[in-house]
């Protein structure tokens, strides 16, 4: 350890890396460890950080409460679902503004970005009205189709695609391939960093999501992970906070698995970015 | 195999016109080379031939073909580019098959055909590398090969070699002359590199500010000129010219080889056309020659000459031509003047020159 004293800049870096690290790392190991306890340990005070008694059941009993199976599987089928239909209109649209000049280009590039800027909260109610006209509400189709098109994916993959050198699409064309087959063959796999941090904003933001499913379900067969985690605290009546701590794990889990699976691309993403 | 032929070929860029009026044959099985400064339209004139970029005016024809309107993919040809433009996701072997995929190839084909190629430029042992795992002379190799797998009518080439080390260049210059003898393809070569131009051309085209100079073989561009901006773009170092002064009518222009040296003490002599008073400023030692820079009353002088006799800095020294190798250009357009029968009188007039 007396090295660091050497190298004062590094020490004080080291210190800030901790200090940020404790602030993300501590709520995430708290929730964690009270997954653990036991409810009186939980109202215990002062709290105790390791649980006393390490309590597993909490798990299956938050799993017992609902049809959490149901909820898994939607959160699985919604967050993959968008993540497909997002990735099937950014490729091309990006592809056209990246590459293509024509007509209104750049208004209708300035409309995207503005699309970027306005939250869902803003356009829940008219979006709610054309989903039941069509007779979409509370199903799966409601959660995944006003999200078909991410104006962020558009945006990062066109920042991507402008990176491609010409000389590398005109020997393509030279190679008479088609513009699809530029885009698939040569485009996509070229941003394949900036394609994979893209999809992992995209499935982390959805399957947490607990705003949308909130609005346009009612049934228990298309709710959503997060919504059955909400309601594991209204059925019990009081708050068991071990129970929905346990919920939350199981909520964040596949995420970090997807993460850690993710990291190596997430990385060089950015250093592309930066570069 | 096919003839490209440019009519009346002109590209404008936002209003500026880069090319203009170009009318060029190049035959058959030639090794063509388009070669002039930076900006004057080579490398333009070469994508309008590829497709990449639109004629604004003329015609461009291929073999038996008008290919205005065909697309780059459909004319029968292939580019090798100065950055290589490899796939850097492909593997070698991907890149050099995926003209034959798109053209619908099949696999076992394929793989024949570019294991083929690849036995001719080396680079078996590579193909299941990416591109970013190769060193720039296989890159190129790479580039070469992908072109060459498609068995193209013309190949395209825009300053290929101009990313790689002096010594890589040499010895791929050779191995692309080679190339082209054995293949008997056109093709069409883009340099500014007027030695390069030189020594692997059949046919020179020499550019400048979007108009062809001349067309000619190496040998006569270098020694017969039709302009001055030829004169001086062709040759290392280059022509030197005496430019008109007062009522001259011409300027006067002589390769540094075929400049005359002598120290001042000997006798002048007298068949010599053009004599001028100079001092050698710095000489520069290439070998068995020697590059001797001279200030003169006409300007910098620049005379090149076998390094037996050996003349020092700072020595003033006479300069002399034959009329044989003086070349005359216009004072206003620059065009080559060719009048046989009118020599500079020696005695007086040469006098006049000098002081
Ligand atoms: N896409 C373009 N838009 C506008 N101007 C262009 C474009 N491409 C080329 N030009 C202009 O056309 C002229 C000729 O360019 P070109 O690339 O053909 O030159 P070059 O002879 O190949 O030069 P170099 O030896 O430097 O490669 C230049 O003045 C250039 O600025
Ligand atoms: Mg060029």
């Amino acid at each position: 350890m007396y090295r660091v004293w050497y190298y004062p800049r590094k020490a004080v870096e080291w210190v800030l890396l901790i200090g940020v690290a404790l602030v993300f790392v501590f709520p995430f190991l708290w929730m964690l460890l009270t997954a653990f306890k036991t409810l009186p340990e939980i109202y215990q005070f002062p709290p105790t950080l390791l649980p006393e008694q390490w309590e597993f059941g909490n798990f299956a009993k938050a799993w017992e409460t609902g049809p959490f199976l149901t909820y898994v599987l939607n959160s699985f089928l919604v967050a993959v679902g968008i993540l497909l239909l997002q990735f099937f209109t950014a490729v091309p649209a990006a592809y056209a503004f990246a590459r293509y000049k024509f007509r209104g280009r750049n208004w209708l590039f300035g409309l995207t970005l503005i699309a970027l800027m306005i939250p869902p909260q803003i356009v829940f109610l008219p979006v709610y009205v054309e989903m039941s006209h069509f007779q979409l509400v509370d199903t799966l189709w409601a959660l995944i189709l006003p999200y078909g098109a991410s104006a962020f994916g558009i945006f990062l993959l066109r920042q991507s695609f402008m990176q491609v050198p010409d000389e590398v699409i005109e020997a393509a064309r030279l190679d008479d391939a088609s513009e699809w087959k530029i885009m698939w063959r040569i485009m996509v796999p070229m941003a394949k960093p900036v394609l994979v941090t893209f999809g992992l904003f995209s499935f982390i933001y959805h399957w947490n999501d607990y705003f949308w499913p909130l609005i346009m379900t009612n049934s228990d067969s298309v709710r959503t992970l997060p919504i059955g985690i909400w309601m594991l605290k209204a059925s019990e009546g009081g708050k068991h906070w071990n129970m929905i701590m346990a919920g939350n794990v199981m909520l964040v889990f596949p995420i970090l698995i997807v993460f850690f699976i993710a990291q190596r691309h997430i990385i060089r993403a950015f250093i592309y970015q930066s570069k | 195999m096919a003839q490209v032929s440019l009519h009346h070929v002109g590209k404008s860029f936002e209003g500026q016109k880069v090319v203009k009026g170009l009318d060029l044959v190049i035959p058959n099985g030639s090794f063509t080379v388009l070669v002039g400064p930076s900006g004057c339209g080579k490398s333009t004139t070469l994508r309008m031939i590829a497709g990449l970029e639109n004629v604004t005016e003329g015609e461009i024809w291929i073999g038996e073909k008008k290919v205005n309107d065909v697309p780059p993919g459909k004319r029968d040809l292939a580019m090798v580019f100065q950055n290589y433009a490899l796939y850097p996701t492909m593997s070698v072997f991907e890149n050099i098959a995926f003209g034959l995929q798109n053209r619908g190839v099949p696999k076992q084909e394929r793989k024949r055909l570019v294991a083929e190629i690849a036995e001719v430029v080396g680079l078996t042992p590579y193909l299941d590398r990416k591109p970013s795992q190769l060193s720039g002379g296989q890159r190129q190799r790479v580039a070469l090969a992908r072109a060459m797998v498609k068995k193209p009518q013309v190949f395209l080439m825009d300053e290929p070699l101009s990313n790689l080390d002096a010594k890589l260049r040499s010895q791929m210059r050779i191995e692309l002359t080679s190339l082209h003898k054995q293949l008997g393809s056109t093709f069409i070569y883009v340099t500014h590199d007027q030695v390069e131009a030189m020594t692997m051309g059949d046919q020179i085209v020499v550019m400048n500010e979007g108009v062809i100079q001349q067309v000619a073989s190496p040998i006569s561009l270098y020694h017969d000129p039709e302009n001055l901006f030829v004169a001086q773009f062709i040759g290392s170092p280059p022509m030197n010219i005496i430019h008109a002064q007062g009522t001259e009518a011409e300027h006067i222009g002589f390769r540094p080889e075929k400049v005359k040296l002598r120290s001042m003490a000997k006798e002048i002599t007298s068949t010599a056309a053009l004599k001028l008073e100079g001092r050698v400023i710095t000489r520069e030692i290439l070998g068995s020659e020697v590059l001797y820079y001279l200030d003169t009353n006409r300007g910098r002088i620049i005379a090149k000459s076998s390094a037996d006799e050996f003349i020092e800095e700072g020595i003033l020294v006479e300069l002399s031509v034959e009329e044989k190798d003086l070349y005359r250009f216009d004072k206003e357009s620059g065009a080559r003047v060719r009048h046989e029968s009118i020599r500079l009188a020696t005695g007086e007039q040469l006098g006049g020159i000098v002081s």
